[in-house]
């Protein structure tokens, strides 16, 4: 299986409180703040690696994980990172993060995967610094492939996948067949959401993402990482979106701690009338 | 004209409430714009749902009713959303599950800007900006759509249901566009729901949040207080990752985000993930042992105690009240 797996880098998402806004309002100030993958494409990684490999302890690689970033050549230490993990191989397509929204990104990524004609794109269902929810959906439809977002589950079959998707009110499985387009929510990352064909189906994996070992580091400076001119893969790079200007959010301000059960609920009846 | 079309939310032949407010805010850009606006019911059966809509004000509900949109899923629903979604301005919906699964795939089909999960419609001088909560709500980003169809989609606790408005919109059905390629590819297997008696999350007067502290006694400790105060359930990740609270209870930037007049997070630390999805509440309660836990920065009111103890305390004491 060979598995397409977008990934941003974003400004520290456990940080994002400390995001500034200038007095302008023409910016986001995000300096000061580490660059970190996307939670959700670091979740899509984890999840493309398990469902192209054996399952077993140690692990036997069995099909190609492909990552790319659209970003200015410091992303790379984004995507060396991926290497790391264990993605076969990188591209960078070379784009400034404000000349991008997300429907010149789906666009560009849809000239990519028909050069590079994954089976599956693995995505994150959202970008924490934009929280936009957007690429996957237009990327699907731009394709005209199959999507099944926020992936809790995936159980690999034969030329497709089973998904379980977390929706309002319980979780829908849907059978995709390839190629398809996912993006993955939270939960795809704990011990038995993922299982490829070649997973022994009592395989446990351990919860979260797995961390790269040094020697991978090393071995990663040595995997491939093109570069890929924007205009390559979108010959029309008009934004459909502008943004005039950023606002910090009204401060909420800290109440007060109260003694005991009875001062909570004689406040809550006769201060805060909320009962 | 430019006009504004709802797109409607239904499950099982009725109205889901996450349409009342994207109709707020179509009443909003319609009257901005100086057009009208319709409403779309799209799925199998929706007749029951077709008639709700009727009593929102629109200028006309079209329906779109057809056996192969029984079950939803984006690749049936989007050409016919966009093919009718041509004719107007804006094309809504709420940025539910659902509208956040579909509306984006409608952008990307008629190659529309999309304005995901807005906050606040501003209007100035007869052009629409969204403002909307960026970086887990720690900033807000001012933006606008150029493409001649904008797709936008409203975040449910900060528009107001929309009220019937008295009179009794036209109905006219409108032809189902036949899927692409993508729709033989994917078929709906299994929908398993999670099964409450009580309020809607998104709904609820009142909040009872959990995390990770309960664990196994998730819902012996709170489904009492819930009961109480007839509120809704709701959890933080930690709690929905350890299987404590289905997942479909998740407050947060990427779970629900609710606005209630009342929410008690007990046992919840309070991570900005978290606060994303419940700091606009009105009044905030908070139980956590831990006196510095981030929570206690955004609660109007704090109980530094130990939850096992308190919560069947506050129960009691919350009964006694109400009875007195
Ligand atoms: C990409 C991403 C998205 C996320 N999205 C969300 C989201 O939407 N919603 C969300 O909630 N989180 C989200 N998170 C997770 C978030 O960062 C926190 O990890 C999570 O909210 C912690 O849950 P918790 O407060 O229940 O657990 P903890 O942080 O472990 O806190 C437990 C708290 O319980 C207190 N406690 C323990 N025992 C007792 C006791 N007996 N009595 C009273 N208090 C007690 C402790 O003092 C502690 O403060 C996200 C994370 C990522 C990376
Ligand atoms: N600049 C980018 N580079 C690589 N992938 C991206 C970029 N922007 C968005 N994506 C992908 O699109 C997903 C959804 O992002 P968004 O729609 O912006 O919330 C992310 O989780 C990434 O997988």
């Amino acid at each position: 299986m060979k598995i397409l797996v977008p990934l941003k880098r974003v400004a520290d998402p456990d940080n994002a409180n400390k995001v500034k806004i200038p007095a302008s309002g023409a910016t986001i100030e995000t300096t000061g703040l580490e660059w970190k993958p996307n939670p959700f494409d670091e979740y899509a990684l984890e999840a493309a690696l398990r469902l192209t490999e054996d399952g077993k302890a140690p692990k036997v690689r069995a099909g190609e994980v492909v990552v790319v970033t659209f970003g200015p050549k410091e992303t790379e230490t984004t995507l060396r990172a991926a290497l790391a993990t264990g993605a076969d191989r990188a591209i960078r397509v070379d784009a400034a993060d404000d000349k991008l929204d997300g429907h010149l990104v789906a666009r560009a990524l849809k000239a990519l995967v028909e050069r590079e004609k994954p089976d599956l794109v693995l995505m994150g269902k959202q970008a924490v610094d934009g929280d936009s929810n957007q690429v996957g959906q237009i990327l699907a439809e731009q394709l005209d492939y199959p999507m099944a977002t926020f992936a809790a589950t995936m159980k690999e079959e034969a030329g497709g996948l089973l998904v379980g998707r977390e929706v309002d009110g319980g979780v829908i499985t849907l059978r995709v067949k390839f190629p398809a387009v996912v993006t993955v929510d939270l939960r795809i990352v704990a011990p038995t959401s993922v299982y490829s064909m070649k997973t022994a189906p009592a395989f446990k994996y351990n919860d979260g993402v797995r961390f790269a070992a040094l020697p991978a580091i090393m071995a990663a400076k040595k995997k491939p990482l093109a570069e890929v001119k924007l205009a390559d893969l979108a010959a029309d790079q008009g934004l459909r979106v502008t943004y005039h200007g950023f606002q910090a959010p009204p401060a909420r301000k800290a109440g007060i701690k109260v003694k005991d059960v009875t001062d909570l609920v004689n406040r809550l009846k006769n201060e805060a009338k909320a009962l | 004209m430019a006009n504004v079309l709802v797109v409607a939310e239904s499950a099982e032949g009725k109205l889901r409430k996450t349409t009342h407010s994207a109709v707020t805010f179509a009443r909003q850009a319609a009257q901005a714009l100086g057009g009208a606006f319709s409403i779309l019911v799209i799925g199998h059966n929706v007749a029951g749902a077709a008639e709700e809509a009727r009593a929102l004000g629109a200028d006309k509900v079209l329906v779109a009713d057809d056996a192969s949109l029984k079950d939803y899923l984006a690749e049936r629903y989007a050409p016919t959303v966009a093919e009718v979604g041509k004719g107007y301005a804006v094309v809504v919906g709420t940025a539910s599950a659902y509208g956040k699964d579909l509306l984006a795939r409608v952008a990307g089909r008629l190659g529309s800007g999309y304005a995901a999960d807005i906050s606040e419609l501003l209007v100035e001088g007869g052009t629409l900006k969204y403002k909307r909560p960026m970086f887990a709500g720690n900033a807000f980003g001012i933006m606008s759509v150029s493409t001649p169809v904008q797709v936008v989609s409203v975040r449910q606790s900060a528009f107001a249901a929309a009220e019937p408005s008295g009179g009794s919109s036209d109905v006219a059905p409108v032809a189902v566009v036949a899927p692409g390629a993508a729709a033989s590819r994917i078929e709906m297997v299994s929908f398993d729901q999670v099964k409450s008696e009580r309020p809607e999350l998104t709904e609820a007067k009142v909040v009872v949040a959990g995390g990770r502290a309960l664990k196994e006694r998730f819902n012996e400790i709170l489904d009492p207080l819930a009961d109480t105060l007839t509120a809704a359930l709701g959890a933080s990740r930690a709690a929905c990752d350890a299987g404590y609270a289905p997942s479909d209870l998740q407050v947060g930037q990427t779970g629900k985000v609710v606005a209630p007049p009342l929410y008690f997070a007990i046992g919840i630390s309070g991570a900005i993930q978290h606060l994303a999805g419940m700091k606009n509440s009105k009044v905030i309660v908070a139980v956590n042992k831990d006196g510095d836990a981030p929570i206690f920065q955004v609660a109007d009111y704090g109980l530094v105690a130990d939850l096992f103890q308190v919560v069947p305390e506050l129960v009691k004491q919350l009964k006694a009240a109400k009875a007195g």
